[in-house]
């Protein structure tokens, strides 16, 4: 089981989509660019330049990894924004160009990945790339107005300049929050709108931090000079401790369920890997109805175990297949699966689908039950085979059962994703 | 309240009053510019921050924001204007909050504020002026002097009052608590001087530039503590739907995890250590569901094979639940939960100090919560029963360690025995298991074929 995982981690770090391709070549040559340029004319205030990507370095150092395998590194990208922003140091106006910001950015970047690397922990190109290039935009847009906004200079003050600060990175925070929904639709085959919304959800608020991090650390770089870079992270490492823990337990939560959606296997109540079959198919449908993620997640859930009930039971039913078993006898096994959820008090909307997972459509089941009763109907059908002859004959089956038993909006939606997913062997 | 906490709370406030008094008699406070708005907006900014404490340390008490907001009054306007700044305290509204605590706590921060500005100015050596950023480098150092007086002052003050009042002792917070206290002094301190560093560009708006991160972590907390809710009701619901299946064993699994983080505790295991284990005893027979019911029901001695599925059960618990991010100590004391201390148990035959520490604690968890529950073959045994078979086990069976550790966390907090199990419905669709291979006092038979 680890192997499988490991496998599919891997393809899915290896096989990148046109979308992440574009992003990484084009923040290749931004690199390319920024460090060329510095390197012909020449580091502007290099201590600066160098407290700034040493703190980026930081920064990537310290990423981590929210729900939905998102990588964020809040420090670097506060600390990169804010170079970007950077009006004066201690009164001495702050002169370097956008290049600059790129080359300094990348800098700090490959410098915080490459221990990473040494443990062998490569970093997400997608990810990295799209920090470098929120932060790259923002210079772009900002450093031609640096020199009439700073304060230093007569005729402009303080609220101003923090204004288009605000304005300016609230813009860039979308832009990049847009380009992660595009490439997530993309990579999980779900609708852009759908997409976006999970992605503020997600960020939302971690971006609020950032961003405030940053303006924070452009002002206070005024008042305090580079004294500022060793203070103005203390508010944002706090959030990115509560972050961290709370992806972490996120992450346990759902690999647990994994985890113990196997004990039906170990029983011999159903065939081996078929809950994780199950799980797997119904969320890749839920995706393509266009389900948001918190939903996915209760689906996810509830399909790794669809069969818990079954743990009440005497004996085993032979095979596990529960298509094949009486209608009463099902409902009977959902009816005591739905209990044992429910037992854990806030995992209510989770039961309710396990309870209705063999309803007839009549009788208008909660989407995820539909979907559930379909992929399990499907498994065992086919079963681990990956053999697209008897794929196809268990989807006619399905269709077969005509509108009543399966909704046939979810069986083509299945067929949809299981003609997509075929020669994967995960399915 | 008992007498010497009526008498120290009356002495507090006492000096709290004589601090006001001086605060707005002294007009030090006009030497700086327009001060009365800058302690408006502090007042302001210091009420919101005491109104929602962050609960980001101990469990005994909360440190709330509040701290940075007096502290950069204490820069931005002395100790006259951080001490008026603080009397806002006594208007947060937050919920349980009763009248005398609130006076109680206004008044320490009062006369913590008027102490930390007096040895902010005495540290200065400077005539109280609102900073400028020339003054930047120089002023960390008595900002650090005036945050470390206030802690100090804060931390007897609190420390007093809970001794006088309620009788906690020297002693009860421990000392890793008092490490994080300390760094989360520290970092609310930084916070102080970035919001009083940034008051001279941008004022108020600094505040909300550095206040907005911490309530963003303040939802994550939220967001953490109830998933980490959720998530422990969900391993003990599954955990019990594994147990289902066997009437009478319904509940082990909490209880053993309840009894191995009680000895775990005792031994004085940290904080992560200690969840890993809870978690380990929650999940240490998962893998039983692996062993064939006939096996589990039969009755009379087991053959060589039979025994060898139920010594298997250990490691088919392990690979259910080797794909989870715990410590790997969980999972070592999962898999060695039948070791015994003479060497002679399963699956390894692992001796005294190589079997995993976890797997140790488990092992006593596991047999006392065996005997004193009701089994299908048996009434459960009395406590001193059970205790007994557990001393006769020691060095054995047992780790003379953890059983000892065992029994003073005994002493400490009783053991609740499970409810006695009402005999079986008749109809019922469980099976009973007519031997429990936890049981040390009934160990399983295995005949030879040969």
């Amino acid at each position: 089981m680890t192997a499988s995982r490991r496998d599919r981690s891997r393809s899915q770090g290896m096989s990148l989509d046109s979308g992440q391709w574009l992003l990484i070549c084009a923040a290749g040559m931004l690199t390319v660019a920024g460090i060329a340029h510095t390197a012909a004319t020449e580091l502007i205030h290099s201590n600066v330049a160098i407290g700034f990507g040493a703190l980026i370095a930081a920064g990537e150092l310290a990423r981590l990894t929210m729900p939905g395998n998102r990588e964020v590194a809040p420090v670097s990208t506060a600390a990169a924004l804010g170079y970007a922003v950077l009006l004066d140091v201690g009164n001495k106006p702050a002169t370097h160009d956008a290049l600059q910001v790129v080359a300094v950015v990348s800098a700090g970047m490959i410098a915080g990945a490459l221990p990473h690397l040494a443990v062998g922990r490569p970093p997400r190109l997608d990810a990295i790339a799209r920090r470098l290039i929120s932060s790259s935009l923002l210079a772009f847009a900002f450093r031609p107005l640096a020199e009439r906004l700073s304060p230093t200079t007569a005729g402009s003050n303080w609220w101003i300049a923090l204004l288009v600060m605000a304005v300016l990175i609230t813009a860039v925070l979308l832009v990049d929050v847009g380009i992660a929904a595009m490439l997530r639709a993309e990579v999980v085959r779900t609708a852009f709108p759908v997409a976006v919304r999970d992605e503020v959800r997600m960020v939302a608020r971690l971006d609020a931090a950032v961003g405030a991090s940053a303006a924070l650390l452009a002002l206070s770089a005024h008042s305090m000079g580079l004294t500022a870079l060793l203070m103005f992270a203390a508010p944002l490492l706090v959030t990115q401790v509560a972050f961290r823990k709370y992806a972490g337990i996120r992450a346990t939560y759902l690999q647990t369920v994994r985890a113990l959606s196997r004990v039906t296997e170990v029983g011999g109540y159903v065939e081996p890997g078929h809950s994780r079959r199950v799980s797997h198919l119904s969320v890749a449908i839920g995706r393509e109805l266009g389900m948001p993620e918190a939903e996915l997640l209760e689906l996810e859930y509830a399909a790794l175990m669809h069969d818990i009930g079954q743990l009440s039971l005497s004996d085993p039913i032979p095979g596990g297949a529960t298509v094949l078993t009486d209608p009463g006898q099902a409902r009977r096994i959902a009816e005591l699966g739905a209990e044992v959820i429910r037992k854990t008090g806030v995992l209510n909307q989770v039961a309710e689908i396990v309870r209705h997972q063999c309803d007839p459509v009549a009788l208008t089941p909660p989407t995820a039950s539909r979907i559930i009763k379909v992929a399990n109907a499907y498994d065992d059908l086919v079963g681990g085979s990956t053999d697209r002859d008897r794929a196809a004959a268990a989807l006619e089956r399905l269709r077969l059962d005509g509108g009543d038993a399966y909704d046939p909006r979810i069986v083509e939606a299945m067929a949809r994703v299981v003609d997509r997913l075929a020669p994967v062997s995960v399915l | 309240m008992p007498w010497p906490a009526r008498v120290f709370f009356v002495l507090l406030m006492g000096g709290a009053s004589f601090v006001v008094w001086r605060s707005v008699t002294s007009g030090r406070l006009e030497q700086f510019d327009n001060p009365t708005s800058t302690v408006l907006v502090l007042a302001l900014l210091f009420l919101v921050c005491e109104s929602v404490p962050t609960q980001l340390s101990v469990r005994q008490a909360a440190i709330s924001v509040s701290f940075s907001a007096a502290l950069a009054a204490v820069v931005l306007v002395g100790p006259e204007g951080a001490t008026l700044v603080t009397l806002t305290a006594v208007l947060s509204v937050r919920p349980g909050l009763s009248l005398v605590k609130r006076l109680f706590n206004t008044a320490q921060f009062a006369i913590c504020a008027y102490a930390a500005g007096e040895a902010f100015l005495a540290a200065a050596r400077a005539m109280p002026h609102q900073p400028k950023p020339e003054d930047f480098p120089e002023i960390i150092v008595p900002f650090a002097v005036s945050a470390g007086v206030y802690v100090v002052i804060n931390f007897l003050f609190t420390a007093t009052i809970l001794r006088l009042a309620e009788g906690v002792g020297r002693g009860v917070v421990p000392l890793r608590g008092m490490a994080q206290f300390l760094v989360s002094y520290l970092g609310y301190a930084t916070f102080g001087l970035l919001i009083a560093s940034l008051w001279t560009t941008v004022q108020s708006i600094s505040a909300v530039l550095v206040l907005l991160p911490l309530f963003v972590a303040r939802w994550a907390l939220g967001q953490y503590h109830a998933q980490q809710r959720s998530y422990d009701a969900t391993i003990a619901a599954l955990c019990q739907a594994v147990e289902t299946k066997d009437y009478y064993t319904r509940g082990h699994c909490t209880r053993v995890s309840d009894a191995s983080s009680r000895i775990a505790e005792e031994i004085g295991m940290g904080t992560e250590r200690l969840s890993a284990i809870r978690y380990a005893g929650m999940l240490h027979d998962v893998g039983k569901l692996g062993v064939p019911t006939k096996v589990l029901q039969k009755d009379g001695d087991l053959t060589e094979e039979e025994f060898a599925a139920v010594q298997l059960h250990p490691m088919r618990g392990l690979e259910i639940v080797r794909g989870i991010d715990f410590l790997d100590e969980a999972f070592a004391g999962i898999m060695h939960h039948h070791e015994k201390y003479d060497g002679t148990g399963y699956p390894m035959g692992l001796a005294a100090g190589e079997i995993p520490e976890f797997a140790r604690i488990i092992s006593v968890a596991d047999a006392w919560d065996s005997m004193t529950s009701d089994r299908a073959y048996r009434k459960a045994k009395s406590k001193d029963e059970a205790l007994a078979e557990l001393r006769r086990g020691s060095g054995t069976q047992f780790d003379p360690v953890m059983v000892t550790a065992f029994l003073r966390a005994l002493d400490r907090h009783p053991w609740e025995p499970p409810p006695s199990v009402p005999p079986m419905p008749f109809d019922a669709v469980v099976e009973q298991v007519v031997k429990d291979h936890d049981d040390p006092t009934s160990p399983i038979q295995v005949v030879s074929e040969r």
